[in-house]
Parts: C-alpha cells; sequence; structure tokens
C-alpha cells in the first residue's frame, strides 16, 4: 500500500485529529450546533491546512538551510496568521460566494492549534518527508476533523430534543458524547495493513 | 480600565488571582485550552508539567501585554500578542528540552501548541489588555493556577483509574481493585472524565456560592430590619 493512501486513511480514521490526537477541540466543542456552519468551518480547515502545509513545508527547508529551526515555532504561527488573512482577501475578491460560506470561519482558524499542529507534525512525524506527502497529510487530518465536527453537529441536534439533567447541559453532555463517540473510533484501531 | 493615577487597592490585586482558580477556571468554567487537557493528561505529573508551563507563558505574556496596551496599535493587537505569546513559548519549549527531556517527550506536540492555546490570547485580549501590570500578573497566576490545578485533578483520576497508579507510584500494593480499567488512558476516557468532573466541579462552587449567598443576604436582611426600626423614630423625632 502507497504511503500516501495510508495517510489519508490514517487521518480520517485511525488517527482522528478530534477524536484520537486531540486536536482542534475548541472548534469541535463551539462551532458543532448546527450542521451547516459545522459544514462550513470544516470545508475551511481543509482549505487551509492544504494550502499551510505546503508552505510550511518549504520554510522548514529554509530553515534548515539556515540552522535555525528553533524559531520554527514563531515562524510557523506568524505565516499561518499571514495566509488566513491573505486567503481570506483573495477569496473575497476573485470567489465571493466562498467567501460568504468560509467568510466567518477563517479568523477563527489563526488560533485553531489543529492547524499549527499538522504543520508542526509534517516536519517531525511523517515517514517520508516530501512536499506531497504533507499535502495529503494536511488535507486527510482537515477531513478528518470535517467528519468529527460533522457527526457532533448531526448528534447535537437531536441532543437539543432530549432530556437532559440540569448540570449536564452544555459542555458536559457533549463532552460525554464526545467520549461516546471517541470509543466508536477507538475501533478503527484495528485496521492494520 | 484603572485610570494611572488612582492607586491600587488590595482587592484589586486579589480578586483577579481568586477569580482566575475558581470562578474564571479555565478549565471547568471557561471551557479553554481543551486540547492540552485531553491530550496529556494521561498522568498526574504530565498535568503538572503541563499547567507550569502554560503559568511561566502566561504571566510573562500577561505582564508584557499590560506594559505595552498602550502603545501596541489596536488593528494589529493581534498578530503582536501571538508573537508574544510564541516568543514565551519558545522559551519553555527549550528550557523543558534542555533540563527536563522526559517531560519533554511526553507532552511532545502540545509543548509548541502552547502558542496557540486559547487560554492565553484569551486572558491577553481581555485581561492584560486593559488593566494595569499587577493585576494582570495576579490574573496569570491565577488562571495559571486554576489551570494546573483542573489538569492536574483530571491527570489524578485518569492515572488512578487508567494505570492504577498514583504520580506513577502503583497502588494496586496497597489496595485490591480491578485496576487497571485501560478504558480512562484512552481517548474516549479522557472527553468521559473532563465531563464528568466539570459537572462535579461546578455543582460543588455553586453550592457554596449559594450558601455564601444566603448567609449575605441574613446579613442585609437583619440589617435592614434595623434601618427599617431607626427610620421611623427619626420621622417621629422631626415630627416632635
Amino acid at each position: 500500500m502507497p504511503y500516501w493512501l495510508y495517510l489519508v486513511i490514517g487521518g480520517i480514521f485511525i488517527n482522528n485529529f478530534v477524536l484520537s490526537r486531540f486536536l482542534g477541540i475548541c472548534p469541535f466543542l463551539g462551532v458543532s450546533r448546527k450542521t451547516e456552519t459545522a459544514l462550513g468551518m470544516g470545508l475551511a480547515v481543509i482549505f487551509v491546512m492544504g494550502m499551510t502545509s505546503i508552505i510550511t513545508f518549504g520554510l522548514n527547508l529554509l530553515l534548515k538551510e539556515l540552522n535555525i529551526q528553533y524559531l520554527q515555532t514563531i515562524v510557523f504561527i506568524l505565516v499561518i496568521a499571514a495566509l488566513i488573512q491573505l486567503i481570506e482577501i483573495v477569496i473575497k475578491r476573485f470567489a465571493p460566494s466562498l467567501y460568504t460560506a468560509l467568510g466567518v470561519y477563517l479568523p477563527l482558524i489563526t488560533t485553531n492549534c489543529a492547524v499549527l499542529g499538522v504543520a508542526i507534525m509534517n516536519v517531525t512525524e511523517l515517514a517520508t518527508q516530501n512536499i506531497f506527502t504533507s499535502f495529503v497529510n494536511g488535507i486527510s487530518s482537515g477531513i478528518g476533523f470535517t467528519v468529527a465536527l460533522l457527526i457532533m453537529a448531526g448528534i447535537r441536534e437531536k441532543l437539543e430534543y432530549s432530556e437532559i439533567p440540569e448540570k449536564f447541559k452544555g459542555f458536559p453532555i457533549t463532552l460525554i458524547t464526545a467520549s461516546i463517540m471517541a470509543m466508536a473510533f477507538t475501533a478503527f484501531a484495528g485496521l492494520s495493513f | 480600565m484603572i485610570e494611572k493615577t488612582e492607586k491600587l487597592t488590595f482587592k484589586d490585586i486579589t480578586s483577579p488571582f481568586t477569580n482566575g482558580i475558581i470562578n474564571n477556571n479555565a478549565t471547568f468554567r471557561l471551557v479553554l485550552g481543551t486540547c492540552p487537557t485531553l491530550a496529556i493528561t494521561t498522568s498526574a505529573s504530565n498535568g503538572i508539567g503541563m499547567g507550569l508551563s502554560v503559568l511561566f507563558v502566561l504571566v510573562c505574556a500577561n505582564a508584557i501585554v499590560s506594559i505595552l496596551r498602550n502603545i501596541i496599535p489596536r488593528k494589529v493587537r493581534i498578530p503582536a500578542y501571538i508573537l508574544i505569546i510564541a516568543t514565551f513559548s519558545t522559551i519553555v519549549e527549550m528550557v523543558v528540552r534542555a533540563f527536563l527531556p522526559d517531560l519533554y517527550d511526553k507532552l511532545g506536540l502540545f509543548l509548541p501548541l502552547i502558542v496557540v492555546n486559547c487560554i492565553l490570547l484569551a486572558r491577553v485580549e481581555s485581561f492584560a489588555s486593559l488593566n494595569r501590570v499587577i493585576p494582570s500578573i495576579m490574573d496569570g497566576i491565577g488562571i495559571g493556577l486554576g489551570f494546573t490545578f483542573s489538569i492536574t485533578l483530571i491527570g489524578i483520576v485518569r492515572e488512578f483509574l487508567g494505570a492504577g497508579s498514583f504520580f506513577g507510584i502503583p497502588i494496586n500494593s496497597i489496595i485490591s481493585a480491578e485496576l487497571p480499567m485501560t478504558f480512562f488512558i484512552l481517548p474516549a476516557g479522557g472527553f468521559m472524565v473532563y465531563g464528568f468532573l466539570m459537572v462535579i466541579f461546578n455543582s460543588v462552587v455553586d453550592k457554596i456560592q449559594k450558601s455564601l449567598e444566603n448567609r449575605n443576604r441574613v446579613n442585609l436582611g437583619s440589617r435592614s430590619v434595623n434601618a427599617h426600626i431607626s427610620t421611623p423614630e427619626i420621622d417621629t423625632q422631626g415630627g416632635k
């Protein structure tokens, strides 16, 4: 099996960003009230993660060349923040319909730890590091995030109508729901190839 | 915002600290910084390590932002804050890598990710950018200690149930129980423990606050009764 396919299946199911790596929990809890907003956020994250993966990979080569890898965190977060601003401006100018769908979620992504997480993972954890595997890892991690977010939003829409003990309303019941979802996703760890 | 000429009262200094631990508890009340909370709490000592790292970054970032609060232009404040936070989190990362290599391996990805921990940006934006230096530092210490306490608590519960140990000391020799239950070390267990502890923490705090309020109301009540009695006396005196 080619490595990129392994990354795709791993990113979406086995090492799901939200449910197994715990990255991007804040938007997972915050933006999962409605399926529409969840889908908007998810698409924005996939887009940004793909772009970030390519650019930070190149940057890391530059940092290695100059032997200043200790600046990794600072450089990456600044580039991500700038990139998100840039994406916002570009899609506002050239794709207004996409902007209305993703617009409000883009600034929120700056402090989404999943984006910085995938950038750092690309340069530290991947077995074969090239621009293609980084891109595939970014996109598939984003899809994994979106899948978890969408499932959660679907469940929460139903939860609105169910009877929940007073103290469990809001975040606690969401966390316990997430726990049961994570339990289901644990089963994917049995996929071995 | 507190005016420059105004002197700091004792309460200005202590209330950010106590609020940070209880009312604004980052983990259970504000629900911020959830990623490290869930990811690294597989053991209690990890919790302390992560908590103290965040505490250091938060205190320093709060102090610097508070000093520079009138200099940073409003439009570029977010990148400026992120840069300040990133500087300190890089310092923490380098120090931990050099002196505590074991902890560095365990915290792994989540040490550089302190940069995007929402606790930091939230406190810097909502407190330090509006307040003077000393209250900001106290807020940093309070929030940081509250966070350390909460994630250590989650860590203790998960380690106890999931690995059958307490700060690395095996407990099976002391009490015989059906431990360890691996479920609690898995991601699913993290979500569950967090959810239940949030309910318990908030119920206990609410109960304490309600009883305090009741006591205050009784005190106020007796005072108002006195006032009610005293006013007609004045009236009657005035009438005479």
